[in-house]
């Protein structure tokens, strides 16, 4: 959809060839990036590394439901943070439903956990969010200091969603002991060979960005050891690791970036400039951040990102990472992300009953304006310190 | 629930997860032999919505919907569960397996039947309202049938009992020093 809008406002000249094309060379490696993050965690999930890590939240919990959150904190945390948030949400909510079903446990908490964190626990790498990386060029900051300022403020985000959420399904916890007669079987092994990959791509980050490479190779590398295992295992085919990459996604992700850059050109980003503060001040830091949660939540986080990302950065790489906590921990506020998505959701429904989005949504007014406070205060203090 | 009455009773237990032993053990020994019984489960799409919602965040990347595989799995635990509840209740038994919102669900099913069993599905650590969650509240509330409400485990003491409300004390204080 986004393809054809982007060819046509390069027809009617609301942005001219050249300038599509500068926007297009500019996402080009981003997109690149996300191709191979997007066939790196899916061929982790080849491997059975989040079977495994379901195995390791049954067996560390010992059945006891608070332990077991504190577990799915973890390991969504991690996912989310190494192999973005489409893991987090794809590849590991069904594996923790299971894990939960299977200690004989309710499942919503640590459901409901899955879906916050993969936008909360989003803030620590580039890699962790499109949005990051969409950003991450804007923001002029290498990958390891990326991470060293966003450390804080990633913990700081699931520091509250973890409070939260302890009290909010506290009676959800309440229930439950192991039940011996539908316990699991544990033989199966762990991925280690899949895990020192991603282990090492992740130093890889380091290395290729103090190497003054684009850090987008290391996951390529990693992408292509574990592909060129499966391959010769016979374990993917090449159509899977297309499919895995996304490439309607990639396109549209494209022409996206175009039409918002044809958008911006034409009037919102005079309409948004005076709206939005410039310095590094917390309390500039703190209202940079609630817009863009706001306009994450109306419009979607992608083009709220993509709009405020050049706005912000005049003001330095901590206004731009202040975008980056407005739109990844404000979609929790919206059952699907977003008013726009919820809409087109909507008039798309065509089974079963209405979710219940008031609890979704108290959850969100729980979590959201809390945490987006505690992550811009822990991301101020970390810009002072360093 | 016993006397010379010949018709068959029927006994509906409500099974869920992490309490489900302790309503069938509660038909088991207060509910007449003969009743006839019916296992009720309810599937909650809680989970599958949320899941279902966080794909739709991602703006239809992801090669399929999680929320779709999180339906086919709690159909599935919810098969095991009523196949453990069944086998732990060792009589003959129907099995009620519904989707749904779990309170509305559970009073309209049990509408008709002579006894409803349901276990406490909230902070147990100590008497009171708290011990009820939001589904368990609804049912007691509204519940068409009788209701037999046990504890999962065994109960808290008594001493857990909050204090009287300060007025009461007052009205309690001179019987005890009568007494």
């Amino acid at each position: 959809m986004a393809v054809p809008a982007a060819g046509f406002l390069i027809a009617v000249g609301a942005i001219s060839g050249g300038g599509a094309a500068d926007q297009a060379s500019r996402i080009g490696p981003v997109i690149g990036f996300l191709a191979a993050i997007l066939v790196l965690a899916h061929l982790c999930d080849d491997d059975g590394l989040f079977r495994a890590c379901g195995r390791w939240m049954a067996r560390g919990s010992a059945g006891r439901p608070r332990r077991l959150l504190a577990l799915v904190f973890v390991i969504a945390s991690v996912t989310t943070a190494v192999l973005s948030l489409d893991a987090t949400v794809v590849l590991l909510t069904p594996v923790v439903f299971a894990t939960a079903a299977r200690l004989d446990l309710r499942a919503r908490p640590h459901v409901y956990a899955c879906t916050h964190l993969a936008n909360s626990a989003s803030l620590l790498l580039p890699v962790s969010n499109l949005t990051n990386l969409l950003a991450f060029a804007a923001s002029g900051l290498a990958f390891p200091r990326f991470a060293a300022l966003m450390a804080l403020p990633w913990l700081a985000a699931i520091g509250v969603e973890y409070a939260v959420f302890g009290r909010f399904f506290a009676a959800d916890l309440g229930v439950g002991a192991a039940d011996p007669e539908r316990e699991q079987d544990l033989s199966e092994g762990v991925p280690v060979f899949t895990i020192i990959v991603v282990a090492v791509t992740l130093a890889g980050f380091v290395a290729t960005s103090a190497a003054g490479v684009s850090p987008a190779w290391a996951a390529f590398g990693g992408a292509a050891v574990l592909a060129a295992r499966g391959l010769a295992r016979r374990r993917v085919g090449p159509v899977d690791l297309v499919r895995a990459a996304d490439p309607p996604f990639l396109l549209f992700v494209l022409g996206l970036a175009i039409v918002v850059a044809a958008v911006v050109g034409n009037g919102l980003g005079s309409a948004l400039r005076p709206l939005l503060p410039t310095g590094a001040s917390l309390p500039a830091l703190l209202a940079i951040a609630a817009l863009a949660a706001v306009l994450a939540n109306v419009a979607n986080n992608l083009p709220a990102v993509l709009v405020l990302a050049p706005l912000a950065a005049p003001s330095g790489a901590g206004a731009v990472l202040a975008v980056l906590i407005g739109v990844n921990i404000g979609p929790n506020l919206t059952y699907t992300g977003s008013l726009a998505t919820l809409l087109w959701r909507r008039s798309l429904r065509s089974h079963g009953s209405a979710p219940d989005l008031g609890e979704f949504t108290r959850l969100g007014l729980l979590t959201v304006p809390a945490g987006l406070v505690v992550a811009v205060l822990a991301l101020w203090a970390a810009l002072h310190v360093s | 629930m016993t006397g010379s009455d010949t018709t068959a009773r029927s006994v509906y237990i409500w099974v869920s997860e992490g309490s489900w032993r302790a309503s069938v053990d509660a038909a088991l020994s207060l509910a007449p032999a003969a009743a006839a019984f019916t296992l009720l489960h309810v599937t909650s799409d809680a989970a599958p919505d949320a899941a279902h919602g966080a794909y739709l965040g991602l703006f239809g990347r992801g090669r399929h919907d999680p929320g779709v595989s999180l339906e086919r799995l709690a159909a599935a635990a919810a098969g095991e569960l009523l196949d453990a509840s069944a086998r732990r209740l060792g009589r003959p038994c129907e099995r009620l397996e519904i989707r749904g919102h779990t309170e509305r669900a559970v009073v309209a099913a049990s509408a008709d039947a002579d006894l409803l069993i349901m276990a406490r599905d909230g902070d147990r650590s100590r008497l009171g309202p708290k011990s009820l969650g939001k589904a368990a509240r609804f049912v007691v509330d509204h519940a068409a049938c009788p209701v037999l409400l046990v504890w999962p485990e065994p109960p808290p003491a008594v001493s857990t009992l909050p204090p009287p409300p300060p007025a009461d004390r007052l009205r309690e204080e001179p019987r005890r020093h009568g007494a």
